[in-house]
């Protein structure tokens, strides 16, 4: 019983990493109706810019203090790839967009792997990996996946209140709802959307060095990490980052429950199972926020 | 000098051109009025100011400055906003956030969220429902509110009487001269000709992209109006 009870508890604490990779590709396609399929490769790519800043050797430092510099670097990627590049297919059509962020993902994995080979790399944060909270034989929570959970839960109550009281959030929402009548309200829709790409990426870096620190990473990781994104958004309902975080929790309990019951080969087909019958049932998600005029 | 010159400008949407050679001079003050059937250019023209659009060939002054190259935000900052077609309020937002975007640029000027309240009182008490709840009429007085929050010098309305009953038209154009006793110039396009012919100082009447007649409209005849209207 209490096995069981670990596995679920491990699964919703799982469900906090998986936000973290999924709001960010949430508010991305919320603002700019844009389907990141780099998403993933840009997470992997989050782990490796913290692997360069921590350094080899002697100079070695923890990761977890990587974490606010490579937000930052992220965020300046971001926004220089919206305004270099994706600005120019937004609003051209789902199909561009597909096509070129399917570019994307690859031209980041193959440059990854030419700069830093295919083998597996890993960002020691020390024993913080290792200890654990202990509440009863058979039942302890790790240090490192709770600090998981509750980094995810501090983004997204950050960015709630983002979009819900600031001046930026509000004009986010607006291009979100009409994005030609936003232009005409004076927004600059080409700045607005890489503050939005820089954003996305900013919170992806949190999730991309903290499974960097919890697994090894390589270069081809980012397809995968992309549909269990997705799968989190989906689930959760559009335009919600609540929903997206219960997704997350639903989708890391089933893959961990579905494990266990069935053995280790299960995880992933459990998570897409529930993710099928989940779209199947409710189609607009759980927690789907959507207004029409 | 003009508030708003119109220099020769053709406008395309790809290969079809919707607007020939248009020239129009709109003066500081002014109610300008253009008028003309569905299709007849008025709303690219307006779309053309606005800045969605931008002129294949001719000019585009705005108190002197060229400023056909901008981006519509760029036109916002100079004092040119916008009431689109079909409102285009936006529907997640409340009343008081949408009337709050139209604020984005800043620009310095008499009106505030609480000039709005008082010009259109059905608001006040709607400010905090969110936009898509809203009446035709309420989401109109609310399309006008926000682009007066921009504090435009040049207001761009576009069929701003379109699905709305008489009484609330009324009320919308009796708000006019307080607009104008701010500063404020309106460039108003309709269908509808009646409503309009009452208060606009100036008339321009479209037909099949071009102006087919221009003038103060109690200078000009009901039968010319109609004759340019139709192209009879």
């Amino acid at each position: 019983m209490a096995s069981w009870l670990n596995t679920i508890i491990q699964g919703i604490l799982l469900g906090g990493l998986y936000a973290l990779f999924a709001v960010g590709l949430s508010l991305v396609f919320g603002t700019m109706r844009l389907v990141n399929l780099a998403h993933g490769d840009l997470s992997v790519l989050a782990a490796y810019v913290a692997l360069i800043l921590v350094g080899t050797g002697t100079a070695r430092f923890n990761p977890l203090y990587s974490i606010p510099m490579v937000m930052v670097i992220m965020f300046v990627i971001g926004y220089a790839l919206q305004r270099g590049l994706l600005n120019f297919i937004v609003q051209k059509g789902d199909v561009q967009g597909v096509i070129v962020t399917f570019g994307l993902s690859i031209v980041i994995m193959n440059a990854l792997q030419q700069a830093f080979t295919a083998n597996s790399r890993g960002l020691d944060a020390g024993k913080v990996e290792n200890v654990s909270i202990t509440i009863s034989k058979g039942l302890a929570i790790g240090w490192l996946p709770l600090m998981i959970f509750l980094m995810a839960l501090v983004v997204i109550s950050a960015l709630q209140l983002y979009m819900g009281r600031t001046k930026m959030g509000r004009a986010f929402r607006a291009v979100s709802d009409d994005q030609e009548a936003a232009r005409l309200m004076g927004i600059n829709t080409k700045h607005l959307w890489a503050v939005a790409m820089g954003v996305a990426l900013l919170i992806l870096s949190i999730g991309g060095v903290m499974l960097g620190i919890r697994t090894t990473f390589n270069p081809l990781l980012g397809s995968d990490r992309l549909i269990f994104a997705f799968e989190a958004v989906i689930i959760g309902g559009m335009g919600s980052a609540w929903g997206t975080l219960l997704g997350g929790i639903i989708l890391g309990v089933a893959q961990l429950v579905g494990a266990k019951a069935f053995g280790a080969p299960w995880q992933i087909l459990a998570g897409h199972v529930v993710f099928v019958i989940i779209l199947a049932l409710r189609p607009q998600g759980l927690l789907a926020k959507t207004v029409t005029a | 000098m003009s508030l708003l010159r119109i220099e020769n400008a053709s406008v395309y949407y790809e290969d079809f051109q919707a607007l020939y050679d248009i020239d129009i001079s709109i003066e500081e003050g002014e109610i300008f009025a253009c008028i003309g059937a569905n299709g007849a250019g008025k709303s690219t023209m307006l779309k053309t100011v606005a800045g969605v659009l931008r002129p294949r060939r001719g000019r585009l002054l705005f108190d002197g400055e060229p400023i056909d190259q901008m981006p519509p935000y760029k036109r916002v900052e100079l004092g040119i906003s916008s009431v689109p077609e079909g409102r285009r309020v936006f529907p997640s937002l409340t009343v008081h956030e949408n009337l709050l975007i139209g604020a984005y640029r800043n620009r310095k000027g008499s009106w505030t969220t609480d000039a709005i309240y008082e010009l259109f009182p059905l608001l006040k008490p709607l400010r905090k429902r969110q936009a898509s709840g809203l009446s035709g009429g309420e989401q109109q007085a609310l399309a006008i509110g926000r682009a007066l929050m921009a504090n435009p010098r040049l207001i761009l309305m576009d069929e701003v009487s379109l699905g709305l009953a008489p009484v609330v038209i009324k009320r919308i154009y009796e708000a006019f001269p307080i607009l104008l006793e701010n500063g404020c110039t309106i460039l108003v396009v309709e269908q509808d000709v009646q409503h309009v012919l009452t208060v606009a100082t100036h008339v321009a009447c479209f037909l099949e992209g071009r102006i087919a007649l221009q003038g103060v409209p109690s200078e000009l005849s009901s039968e010319q109006i109609t004759a340019a209207y139709f192209g009879v």
